[in-house]
């Protein structure tokens, strides 16, 4: 750091700060909070491997990466990330499941205006009721896969760990 | 060798202790659980969460370490945050479009209460165009 102050994770390891200190350009002595609850979760020497396995352009990213998952795991020590992880699948499921009963609905509201439309023309060998809940059937059979553009998120990997 | 030592104290090459912390949460048959969380957090952090936290909610805290530790080593940039902003990002989608349809059928449902025979008159005097262009409106709203 050439005479300036160490980064806040020399000051807090107490040791000289290198010119090439890998934590500097990501720890700077002005946030002595963020390389503390790195350092608690993850350890500095684990921090610094990640980092240094890691093309120059990436660390920041990776950096704030490893910031938000301590800051998690310190506000919640028993599921950290993955609570939020099952809490936001939980909210993609209810409206994958909202939207699949909006656009049942919007078809509904087109089988009746349609059975509408055949009433007047005086059809009626035409049998709309039947068509109406085998189509019905059909598209809430397909919602998930052809009209609902949300990818369901990966699972969490639970089985592949234990086998 | 001693066999009945958990896959932290056999990873880490030391006697396990009949107390050991880790012994519950990493079996000897499945080695890479602890592999895995020591790479990412190292054996001494992952004992100090674990001895922080009452012994019923252990087992949780060391499923969802092996998690993020599995979801870092996976994606070393962005670990398990990579995917929580897929997961904002569609929620984000999701909300759109739901009040994109909802939008809709309230427009339909208002338009077939205030002239339902002109609503039927008008799918009858053009069906075919109106279908159309009813679907690919329908396919923009689903993106």
């Amino acid at each position: 750091m050439g005479g300036s102050s160490p980064c806040a994770s020399c000051k807090l390891l107490r040791r000289r700060c290198a010119k090439d200190c890998i934590f500097a350009p990501y720890f700077p002595s002005d946030d002595p909070h963020k390389f503390a609850i790195v350092h608690k979760v993850f350890g500095a020497s684990n921090v610094s491997k990640m980092l240094q396995e890691l093309p120059i352009q990436q660390r920041g990213d990776a950096v704030s990466s490893l910031v938000y998952e301590a800051n998690a795991r310190v506000r919640d020590p028993v599921y950290g990330c993955v609570g939020a992880i099952s809490y936001l699948q939980n909210q993609v499921s209810q409206l994958q499941m909202q939207l699949a009963v909006a656009q049942t609905e919007i078809l509904c509201i087109q089988m009746q205006q349609e059975s509408t439309q055949i009433h007047q023309d005086d059809k009626p060998f035409l049998l709309p009721t039947y068509n109406n809940l085998d189509t019905i059937s059909q598209y809430l059979n397909s919602a998930s896969s052809s009209n609902i553009v949300i990818q369901d998120p990966p699972p969490l990997k639970r089985e592949s760990l234990w086998t | 060798m001693n066999p009945g030592r958990c896959a932290a104290c056999r990873h880490l090459r030391r006697k396990c202790p009949p107390d050991c912390i880790f012994i519950p949460h990493f079996p000897p048959n499945v080695p890479q659980l602890f592999v895995s969380v020591h790479r990412i957090y190292g054996a001494s952090n992952v004992a100090k969460l674990l001895q922080q936290l009452p012994l019923h909610l252990r087992a949780d805290a060391a499923e969802s370490l092996c998690l993020e530790a599995q979801y870092r080593i996976e994606d070393p940039v962005y670990g398990c945050v990579g995917l929580i902003s897929l997961l904002q990002q569609q929620i984000l989608d999701a909300e759109k479009q739901l009040a994109k349809t909802r939008a809709e059928i309230a427009f339909l449902k208002s338009q077939a209460a205030q002239h339902p025979q002109a609503a039927a008159l008008r799918g009858n005097l053009s069906d075919n165009a109106a279908d159309l262009s009813f679907s690919d409106h329908h396919q923009s709203f689903c993106g």
